[in-house]
């Protein structure tokens, strides 16, 4: 996984409430085998309308999205977290994110950033101006900060943080408690009740 | 005396392998289904790292998605499709995972297998790369949706890192009243609460008309917790639930049957225990609901009318409507019962069990499908279709004009070719309502399996309650 520290880039506002993973990366493009290739894709029903966010010049290549509350919602596809990223999106702002959208963003070295709803309308006013408006995102620092002497500070889980700061891979932390599993396995083998087949 | 504890504390607790300072905790894995979408890339991670599947007893794999549901379906057409269920074959025999296959007589929907092989127990902590494994809290288990990468590291270790979900207790207190199913209850649960209502939140569906509701409809209104954005949903096991289970392939036989019950029967929420959050709904007060939007939340009763955009919080929220309605093509102020539709889709993981069946072929008997409707039932596991037929339940909805087909998710996502053509509206008993769900540009509308046949039958929506039986005596 590639590590998040610090981005510059513009931002491209998405002012709607619940956009789900099937509007991200619909269920067409499910059925292919590899974990690559998804960017194209992205939101492929919305941008075949000439005036979705994505498909304005001003918003050519920006790496940060700006949403609605409940961003990700839905199906638990990691697609959709690859489409984005490969896109070349690697932070969205919101006011909240679905639960599984946010692990899978995480192992995909995509940065969600929780904001309050006021915070969010400033920066998508500015955003909708669609003169290049940018933003830079430190995760290194907790902030977000901006040409014109705008300072946020967000948290972060301080787990998520410390992997996406070095883009530590999961299964191999959890492989240094092998001898914690092996433990706990002798143990709750023994409860049949517990056993997926009897 | 010892502090009452929540039924999810208590499964919690008894899956923790560790907790490591300053990071999420490592719980244990019970039982893990795979099925073809989300899992291709995980296997293929775990041969780029050389490791195998850990716990191949713990794991089950089905194909659902992507298969089709006609007669020839051994030989799909599509050959994308086709190569992600080969891909799934090839990695069950590499890595020794046992596979549900398509000619499989316990072939079905990954939800519902796992409860009809008695795969699916009180207790457990249950995972799948699909975000409906919250139907498997209807038995009492800790069952949530994973991600491909989490799919990757239940193979490999059997566990995953998770934080701790704050709880949240929903009581259903009196009687449903008639007509009013499970998919009701839930669906007036998201119409409270909204679509992000629960996102943090392991729920626990409690109260008299959560318990006197059959294994069936316990599942429904599990199912769609993730509607509600919760982690997670759960029902205290009871006899119900035992009744359920005794006898099926994996649950404990002899002995070790009368032992689980016993451990079993220390699940439930001790009195006096906290949630984070409660709510009380009257059951009385909940009707048959209709989704208008293009999401769960956008939910009306059937006796009401289309909402007003202008009734949106904020910005975002009112784009969110008023793309809502200008997808579903429909007007504020229209009586839902005065919108007509072209398909209905009696299926998916949320409604496609026998009881769902039985209730939506009692309101079809008799009754012939409006002659604008292609109308279809797809049951949601081989072992539902062969009880159906058994009972004659085919015959019944054959004679009405449904079409009878062979299981999967079908038109519940439309990876396979059941699909709405754009503009199509469809009554259907799925989950969910998106954009282009159940096909680019077609129009989905929730309800319950019998609202579904009504509006089958009516070429419209109609309040089931005031549904004219015509052979109540032909099904149980
Ligand atoms: S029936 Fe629908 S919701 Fe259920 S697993 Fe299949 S696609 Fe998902």
């Amino acid at each position: 996984m590639q590590p998040f520290t610090t981005l510059t880039s513009t931002v491209a506002p998405l002012e709607l409430s619940n956009v789900d993973t099937d509007q991200i990366i619909p269920k067409q493009f499910l059925k292919r085998i590899e974990r690559t290739g998804y960017g194209e894709f992205l939101f492929f029903d919305w941008r075949q309308r000439p005036d979705f966010v994505l498909n304005r010049p001003g918003y050519r290549g920006a790496q940060i999205l700006l949403a609605g509350r409940n961003f990700g919602c839905g199906s638990s596809r990691e697609h959709a977290a690859w489409a984005l990223e490969q896109y070349g999106f690697r932070c969205v702002l919101a006011p909240s994110f679905a639960d599984i959208f946010h692990s899978n963003a995480g192992k995909n070295g995509i940065l969600l950033v929780t904001l309050p709803e006021e915070q969010l309308e400033r920066l998508l006013l500015q955003a909708k101006a669609g003169d290049g408006y940018a933003l830079t995102v430190s995760l290194e620092e907790n902030t977000i900060t901006d040409a014109f002497g705008l300072e946020l500070r967000f948290e972060t889980d301080p787990f998520r943080r410390e992997c996406l700061l070095g883009g530590l891979d999961d299964i191999g932390l959890t492989l240094r408690h092998g001898d914690a599993l092996t433990a706990y396995e002798q143990r709750h083998d023994a409860d049949a009740w517990m056993r997926a087949r009897a | 005396m010892k502090q009452p504890k929540t039924m999810f504390a208590k499964v919690w607790e008894q899956h923790l392998v560790v907790e490591p300072a300053g990071e999420p905790a490592i719980l244990y894995v019970d039982l893990h289904l795979v099925h073809e979408v989300t899992s291709p890339q995980a296997f293929e991670g775990l041969r780029l790292a050389g490791r195998p599947v850990h716990r191949t007893d713990r794991t089950l794999a089905t194909v659902d998605h992507n298969v089709p549901t006609d007669r020839e379906r051994v030989h799909i057409k599509d050959p994308i499709a086709a190569a992600q269920i080969e891909a799934l074959r090839r990695n069950c025999a590499e890595f020794g995972v046992e596979l549900f296959d398509v000619n499989s007589a316990e072939q079905g929907i990954v939800h519902m297998i796992g409860p009809e092989l008695g795969a699916t127990k009180p207790g457990m902590t249950i995972v799948c790369g699909d975000s409906h494994t919250s139907t498997h809290g209807a038995f009492g288990a800790l069952a949530f949706g994973i991600g491909t990468s989490e799919v990757e590291h239940v193979l490999a270790t059997q566990t995953l890192p998770q934080g701790r979900p704050k709880t949240f207790r929903i009581a259903v207190e009196g009687e449903l009243p008639h007509g009013v199913t499970a998919k009701d209850i839930v669906l007036g649960i998201i119409g409270r609460i909204g679509t992000d209502g629960a996102t943090g939140y392991a729920v626990e569906y409690a109260g008299s008309a959560i318990r006197a509701l059959s294994m069936e409809g316990r599942m429904t209104v599990c199912n769609m917790s993730i509607e509600a954005g919760a982690r997670a949903g759960m029902i205290a096991p009871d006899e119900t639930t035992f009744a359920y289970l005794e006898g099926r392939r994996f649950a404990p036989k002899g002995p070790a049957w009368e032992e689980a019950k016993a451990a079993w029967r220390k699940l439930p929420t001790d009195e006096g225990a906290r949630f984070d959050r409660e709510l009380v709904i009257a059951a009385h007060e909940l009707e048959p609901y209709v989704t208008w939007g293009t999401s769960p939340g956008m939910v009306v009763a059937i006796t009401d009318v289309v909402p007003d955009p202008a009734l949106g919080a904020t910005e975002a929220d009112r784009n969110g409507l008023a793309r809502a309605l200008a997808y579903m093509d429909l007007r504020p102020g229209t009586p839902i019962e005065e919108i007509a539709i072209d398909r209905v889709f009696l299926g998916s993981c949320t409604n496609a069990r026998i009881e769902d069946l039985r209730a939506a072929a009692k309101v079809v008997a008799g009754y012939r499908v409006h002659p604008r409707v292609r109308a279809m039932v797809v049951p949601g596991s081989q072992q539902v279709k062969l009880q159906a037929e058994r009972e004659g339940l085919d015959l019944l909805f054959k004679e009405a004009g449904f079409d009878w087909r062979e299981p999967g998710c079908s038109m519940c996502l439309g990876m396979n070719p059941d699909i709405l053509a754009p503009g199509e509206r469809c009554a259907s008993t799925s989950n969910r309502n998106f954009e282009g769900r159940q096909g680019q540009g077609g129009r989905t509308h929730l309800v319950s399996p019998a609202m579904a046949a009504a509006a089958a039958v009516m070429g419209r929506f109609t309040d089931i309650r005031t549904w004219v039986y015509k052979q109540a005596e032909v099904v149980a």
